[in-house]
């Protein structure tokens, strides 16, 4: 057994991370890889397509049931999915209250400590929006995940998320050897896409790994709770998603210590792409339909 | 061995300098700015004691420099230690994890009287100890069980405060939402603190906090019945800021008493909710100590139209002044009954000095110290023939140490916030006779060789207050620094290189 490797997906909450690292993972598993799954998302809907089940128990919920985390045993939160997956859902309190944060260190914690990362080639964490506070960063630091893959999209939000990760990363990355293995887009069909994730990559010191086409057998697969891979393995979604577990794989050792940028410095860029309007045309915007309506 | 006094203040900035040096130069200059020597001044001197100086150029309230061993406290402890913790027939819940309730557990002393766990719970320890599980998914719910639980254990309690520990803040929970159902539900005060340990600099804005959880969380309520009913008489007056810290609140409500003033509140020392309720009845706030409890007197001037008027009761110059003052603000009758109660006492302070002064005379001083003993005691070693030599505020603000001025004489050393490195050295260089600060103070100035009395919790003796008080200070300081003890502290072998004179 190849030593284990650790890898992170964070991005922009809603931008399909669960989507894209649970495909990828499916694609991943029929290069005959060992996985067990983390997710960190209190929402915890980072393992349904790969136990076609809705939302498993969470080692959160189930800790608190119990009294404390001292009183679970693995096998009450390690469930087995799609081609031998392991799953462990981390949980977290109801929006609103609580810490969350706190909440995935301490899953983790129990994770490492009680064996969940034996006999496995691949721990994937998947990790909720943007690194909010530090619980968040937890795989990133301590040496947790090796790579940290963002999934991000030609959206502004989603490239400030993107930004922000890589400076997480990039706090880090002396410290813990954590390092940004790539991005990764999921199409969203905006304007110059593809050139703007490559840019944005290119600013980050980094690459993009793989632009992810939009196809909307991801949706129906979705809906029957399977990834492309068991929905439809034939399809051409399902090759992308082949494509892209081969170049994680592949990718190993190779990220690096991130060079995130200003906030000016990415606005510049995201004018440059006419994603965003520059001062001056804004409000050259803002006469002209005060104009119109007068 | 007692150090002349008479060095002059040339000698104390140059040993200021030279405990500086021992600093990284951007700690040395902001450490600067909290060191001093009380100077000359124009302004009049205190009718009290004939004495103005100059000793608020000194930076105060800012935050601790990191590194250094500061003797200041927080948030939390200046609310569930000082300003809440006293009052009795409440329940002071320690919310968040077990150890800020354990460690605090019981140490200022505050005297009351009732059945402990029956109707009064003031050194018990109340927390909700939170664990992992509440942390992640929020405490209101454990709080929510812990307040129904004390309802049940506690009948007899009249209500609940909950002191935030850390965690509350950082978890963001609604402790508000759970005070107000659990006030409907009981129809008990419920009080939510927001005195979280990382809030300011120092136990200082836990003071505030408390004071205006007072306002916002007792007197902003619906009034009592109790309240309604109570009918205020002209003599009403409230003691604020007496914690009643070795029995100090009684030995002053006495005085006050004596000379026809009807105390109907202490806050917080041996104090019931009543008492805090109805204070805004009350002709006049009088307030010991100014730096916990001025803020709540202010909102009640402006809202209730109370005057308050600060006073003291160390030492019989201090505490005749103060009931003279006092007086002034009431009829000839209470103005007589002072000075009846004055000579009462008379007396008492002329057998005490008169048996004291003698073995402590020209004895010198250095207090470290917290709200209000930093200036408020100074008098009272001065009525022993005693000097200070040094004293500062853990905590104090610009306001303590322009009232300073009141108190020390030109050339006193002034140290704000001091840390344990600077304090140390200063002792080691100024050798006073006598030091006054706390526990954690106490045993090293001791190995020095040099008497030491805590000034936080009267060393487990007190009262310190009132006429009474003095004579057990005046005892206590004796015993202290004329203690045997100091004649043996070199070793029999050696020539005594530090002796009792």
């Amino acid at each position: 057994m190849s030593a284990l490797r650790q890898i992170a997906f964070y991005g922009k909450g809603g931008i399909g991370k669960s989507t894209t690292s649970q495909n990828t993972l499916a694609a991943l598993v029929e290069m005959g890889q060992k996985i067990l799954i983390v997710g960190c998302d209190p929402k915890a809907d980072s393992t349904r397509l790969i136990l076609n089940s809705k939302a498993q128990d969470t080692v959160l919920h189930l800790a608190a049931e119990m009294g404390s985390v001292e009183d679970l045993e693995l096998e009450d939160v390690l469930k087995v999915g799609y081609k031998d997956i392991k799953c462990v859902e981390s949980g977290g309190p109801e929006p609103g209250v609580g810490c969350a944060g706190r909440g995935v260190i301490t899953s983790i914690n129990f994770l490492e400590e009680n064996g969940a990362y034996d006999d496995v080639d691949y721990v994937s964490y998947d990790v909720l929006g943007d690194v909010v506070c530090g619980g968040f960063a937890m795989p990133i630091r301590e040496n947790k995940a090796q790579e940290i893959y963002i999934v991000m999209s030609g959206e502004m939000m989603a490239l400030y998320a993107a930004n922000n990760i890589a400076k997480g990363i990039l706090k880090y990355a002396n410290s813990g050897g954590v390092r940004l293995g790539g991005l990764i887009c999921n199409e969203r069909q905006t304007d110059k896409e593809l050139e703007l994730a490559e840019a944005m990559a290119a600013k980050l010191g980094s690459k993009l790994i793989h632009f992810v086409p939009r196809d909307n057998i991801v949706q129906h697969a979705e809906l029957r709770r399977q990834t492309v891979l068991q929905y439809a393995p034939d399809s051409k979604q399902a090759d992308e998603y082949r494509q892209l577990a081969q170049k994680i794989h592949a990718n190993s050792g190779k990220g690096v210590i991130p060079t995130p940028v200003t906030m000016d410095e990415l606005e510049e860029m995201l004018m440059e792409f006419g994603i965003m309007q520059s001062e001056d045309e804004r409000l050259a915007a803002i006469a002209a339909s005060e104009a119109q309506a007068g | 061995m007692a150090k002349d006094h008479a060095g002059g203040p040339e000698d104390y900035e140059a040993m200021i300098e030279e405990v500086l040096e021992a600093y990284p130069v951007k700690a040395r200059k902001k450490r600067a700015k909290h060191l001093s020597v009380s100077g000359a001044t124009e302004e009049a001197p205190d009718a009290t004691t004939g004495i103005a100086s100059k000793c608020d150029t000194t930076k105060s309230n800012i935050k601790s420099i990191p590194g250094v061993m500061t003797i200041r406290g927080c948030a939390y402890a200046g609310s569930k230690g000082v300003v809440w913790g006293p009052v009795k027939d409440m329940v002071h819940i320690s919310h968040g994890p077990v150890g800020c309730g354990q460690y605090s557990w019981s140490q200022r002393r505050n005297y009351y009287i009732g059945k402990t766990g029956v109707d009064s719970f003031v050194t018990m320890q109340f927390t909700t100890d939170f664990q992992e599980k509440d942390i992640v998914f929020g405490g209101d719910k454990k709080l929510a069980k812990t307040i129904d639980e004390i309802n049940e254990l506690f009948p007899l309690s009249n209500g609940v405060t909950i002191q935030s520990e850390c965690p509350i803040g950082l978890i963001g929970d609604d402790i508000e939402a759970v005070a107000r159902e659990k006030k409907k539900e009981t129809g008990k005060t419920m009080v939510p603190v927001r005195c979280e340990g990382f809030r300011g600099v120092s136990q200082s804005l836990g003071h505030h906090i408390a004071n205006d959880a007072v306002r916002d969380w007792v007197f902003e309520q619906p009034e009592s019945e109790a309240v309604k009913a109570y009918e205020p008489g002209p003599y009403d007056v409230n003691v604020i800021g007496d914690y009643n810290i070795g029995g100090d609140a009684w030995a002053s409500r006495i005085l006050l008493e004596e000379m026809g003033l009807n105390v109907v509140g202490n806050w917080s020392g041996d104090a019931t909710l009543a008492e805090i309720e109805r204070a805004p009845k009350a002709k006049l706030n009088l307030i010991h100590c100014y730096r916990s409890m001025n803020y709540i007197c202010r909102y009640m001037e402006e809202k209730y139209g109370i005057g308050w008027m600060e006073y003291n009761f160390f030492g019989p110059t201090q505490i005749a002044a103060s009931l003279r003052a006092i007086a002034k603000n009431f009829d000839e009758t209470i103005q007589e009954n002072a000075e009846k109660v004055i000579a009462k006492y008379q007396p008492l302070v002329d057998e005490v000095i008169a048996k004291f002064r003698p073995r402590l005379e020209g004895k010198s001083v250095m207090l470290y110290v917290g709200g209000l003993r930093p200036r408020h005691v100074v008098t009272a070693y001065d009525d022993l023939g005693m000097v200070i030599a040094g004293t500062g505020y853990e905590f104090g603000h610009a306001d303590d140490y322009k009232r300073t001025g009141h108190y020390v004489k030109e050339g006193t050393l002034i140290y704000d916030d001091v840390t344990s490195y600077e304090l140390e050295k200063f002792i080691e260089k100024m050798r006073p006779d006598l030091v006054g600060s706390g526990i954690k103070e106490k045993y090293p100035v001791q190995k020095m060789g040099i008497p030491f009395r805590q000034m936080h919790s009267w060393d487990y003796s007190g009262p310190y207050h009132g006429y009474d008080g003095f004579a057990i200070f005046a005892r206590d300081m004796d015993l202290a620094i004329n203690n045997p003890v100091w004649g043996l502290y070199g070793a029999p072998w050696e020539k005594p290189a530090i002796a009792a004179e």
